[in-house]
């Protein structure tokens, strides 16, 4: 066990700044999910902390003891890749014995280790197999085993579930999250998909051109989105952005006045959730324009436009709202971003 | 009446390659096996007697194998080394691995005459030590009286002119190898020998059973180097072949040669594929 703080890590590639100072603690025994689009240095930062690639400045401590310039095997971590790298020419039990191995562990205590850790992941059947024959889901198993019998400080996963159909993912993220939970390893977990960082992650650091956009626990980034792009990132769908003119540091949101924050003038962006809406009569209410009607069984999805902006809201499956129609929306007043129209930030934002 | 017509398509478009190999490569092999174990239209072995009892046989036999021996080892691992440093490399690989493909693109028999040019009395290799007074005078390295000089010249000449076949075979390989595999390695602790030997190499099998296969039944029908180098000072099976056929003018014994070549040939193919058994369950 052990925490990991990254100070001010920089990658360049060339002319290219793959990383611009990026600094993060994460606590001993936290999981932390790096989660951004492809290409915003997320899986750069990670195979830095695992000691794959080079930074170009800065440092990183795992528990407490530098290792900027350490091999990999010296970090004292363990790492599971999005295409597994399960070794074809071992078997299961090679496979998950081949960190023991390395470090010339003796043979009971390769043989209780392996047998610890096919247990958690529920491999023990296949353990005189070779990867070759195992779905995609067991293989992931195997090379989570694989990272679990070292018993690493601190574990590294990159995209681990991102190489596995829709149904298996959603099963071996919620049997991921039981296992790291018993385990109390320190993780770090690289996704682009924000379910699966929402799901499995203590906090989650949204990643966005090289930068660290927001660091927080998922409701709190769900719902305090700090910017416009974290606020379209998470959640689907995505929050509605919906520009509005603002009188007298107020807009008008149907026949209520909602104060806003002083800073703005003339306009405000506001950030809205889909769910944070219920329907109300239309003299009364927001109106929403109603284009497209999904009932999607748990939720009814209505695709439409709200002044002129187009916007995705959620309302309960029982409510029977037809395309075309135009309807009154009334906000969770408590539950709204504003942000501004310049620079995209959050204006009413906790941490500013 | 069309599924049948569609049956028919892919054997009707292979069959002229087919008829193609049965005429220029099957009917002379037959041919080929009848004249060597035949004398006078009726079955002989009078043929294989000749060739056993001919003075070069042993010797051919011996430096055949010694050369195949010298060679394929060290082409091999030179091969590995140099797919391996390439793999390392970012900018300029395809260039280097152009240039490092040079030697295929040259003919055995130009090669032996390029090694000729370096190696005999009056070549670059003695010009060069006589410059730095390493030599007194032109020494002989080619003739029947300095057989490990000729035999060493002549393996380093078929090192330089046939690991380039291998390299790119190895290279083919390697680059089916995603990096992730060595990466894990590493980040659980396999130093880079170990990652070599018991990651990279296992993954790599098939490509390196080919290209043993290749290089060595190439190894057994060495000749225009050996010929080039040191004519007939050092007797090879192909070489004998040769001789027979075109100075004894006995199509008989050369072909018993030609035929021995070919089971030689097979043998050492069946115990690469035994001894580098590739286990399809095994690959990735």
């Amino acid at each position: 066990m052990a925490n990991i703080v990254i100070d001010k890590i920089k990658k360049t590639f060339g002319s290219f700044e793959a990383l611009k100072e990026i600094s993060l603690e994460v606590g001993d025994g936290e999981f932390v999910s790096l989660l951004g689009p492809s290409g915003c240095g997320k899986t750069t930062l990670l195979r830095i902390i695992a000691g794959l690639e080079t930074e170009t400045s800065g440092q990183i401590l795992i528990g407490g003891t530098p290792v900027n310039g350490l091999a990999p095997k010296d970090r004292g971590l363990a790492m599971v890749f999005q295409n597994y790298a399960v070794f074809p020419h071992m078997t299961v039990f090679e496979n998950v014995a081949f960190g023991l191995r390395m470090k010339k562990a003796d043979q009971n205590r390769v043989k209780s280790q392996v047998d610890k850790a096919a247990a958690l992941l529920h491999i023990e059947p296949y353990l005189d197999r070779y990867p070759n024959k195992l779905s995609g889901g067991q293989r992931q198993r195997v090379a989570v085993a694989r990272a679990l019998a070292v018993e690493p400080k601190v574990l590294l996963m990159d995209e681990p579930l991102s190489n596995l159909d829709a149904l298996l993912r959603l099963e071996m993220r919620t049997e991921l999250k039981a296992v790291l939970q018993a385990s109390g390893t320190t993780t770090i977990y690289v996704t682009h998909d924000q379910t699966e960082a929402m799901g499995l992650s203590d906090r989650i650091a949204v990643m966005y051109d090289g930068r660290i956009e927001q660091i927080g626990a998922p409701v709190d980034i769900y719902s305090h989105p700090a910017s416009r792009f974290v606020g379209g990132f998470m959640g689907s769908p995505p929050m509605n952005f919906i520009r509005l003119p603002v009188t007298n540091g107020t807009v008008k949101l149907g026949n209520m006045n909602h104060a806003v924050p002083a800073s703005v003038e003339r306009e405000i962006v506001l950030g809205l959730r889909g769910e944070n809406v219920s329907l109300a009569p239309l003299a009364e209410g927001l109106r929403l324009d109603v284009r497209v009607a999904e009932p999607m069984g748990s939720h009814l999805l209505l695709t439409g436009t709200i002044a002129n902006q187009p916007v995705r809201v959620i309302l309960p499956p029982g409510e029977s709202v037809k395309a075309g129609e135009a309807i009154g929306l009334k906000l969770a007043a408590d539950r709204l971003t504003w942000l501004s129209p310049e620079t995209g930030l959050a204006l009413n934002h906790p941490s500013r | 009446m069309q599924n049948i017509k569609k049956t028919w398509i892919p054997y009707l478009l292979i069959a002229p390659s087919v008829i193609f190999l049965a005429l220029l490569f099957l009917l002379p092999l037959i041919q080929t096996i009848w004249l060597a174990v035949s004398e006078g239209g009726a079955p002989s072995l009078a043929n294989l007697r000749t060739m056993a009892g001919d003075l070069n046989f042993r010797l051919a036999i011996r430096n055949t194998f010694l050369l195949a021996l010298a060679v394929v080892p060290v082409q091999i691992v030179i091969a590995l080394a140099m797919g391996s440093m390439v793999a390392k490399v970012d900018g300029g690989r395809e260039t280097i691995l152009w240039v490092w493909t040079i030697p295929l693109g040259i003919s055995d028999l130009a090669a032996g005459l390029l090694w000729l040019s370096i190696l005999q009395n009056s070549g670059y290799l003695n010009s060069l030590l006589f410059s730095f007074g390493l030599i007194e005078r032109q020494a002989n390295w080619l003739s029947y009286q300095t057989p490990i000089a000729l035999f060493f010249a002549i393996a380093v000449a078929e090192i330089w002119r046939g690991t380039a076949i291998v390299m790119v075979i190895i290279v083919a390989g390697l680059n089916q190898v995603p990096k992730e595999f060595r990466e894990a390695a590493e980040v659980f602790g396999a130093g880079p020998w170990t990652r070599f030997f018991r990651i990279t190499l296992p993954l790599i099998k098939p490509a390196l059973q080919s290209a043993l296969i290749l290089r060595t039944v190439l190894a057994f029908e060495v000749f225009a180097v050996v010929y080039a180098l040191g004519g007939t000072n050092m007797p090879v099976l192909v070489g004998e072949a040769y001789t027979w056929q075109n100075q004894n003018q006995n199509y008989g014994v050369a072909a018993a040669y030609a035929v021995l070549i070919m089971v030689i040939s097979l043998a050492a193919t069946l115990v690469y594929l035994k001894a580098v058994r590739v286990d399809p369950e095994r690959l990735p």
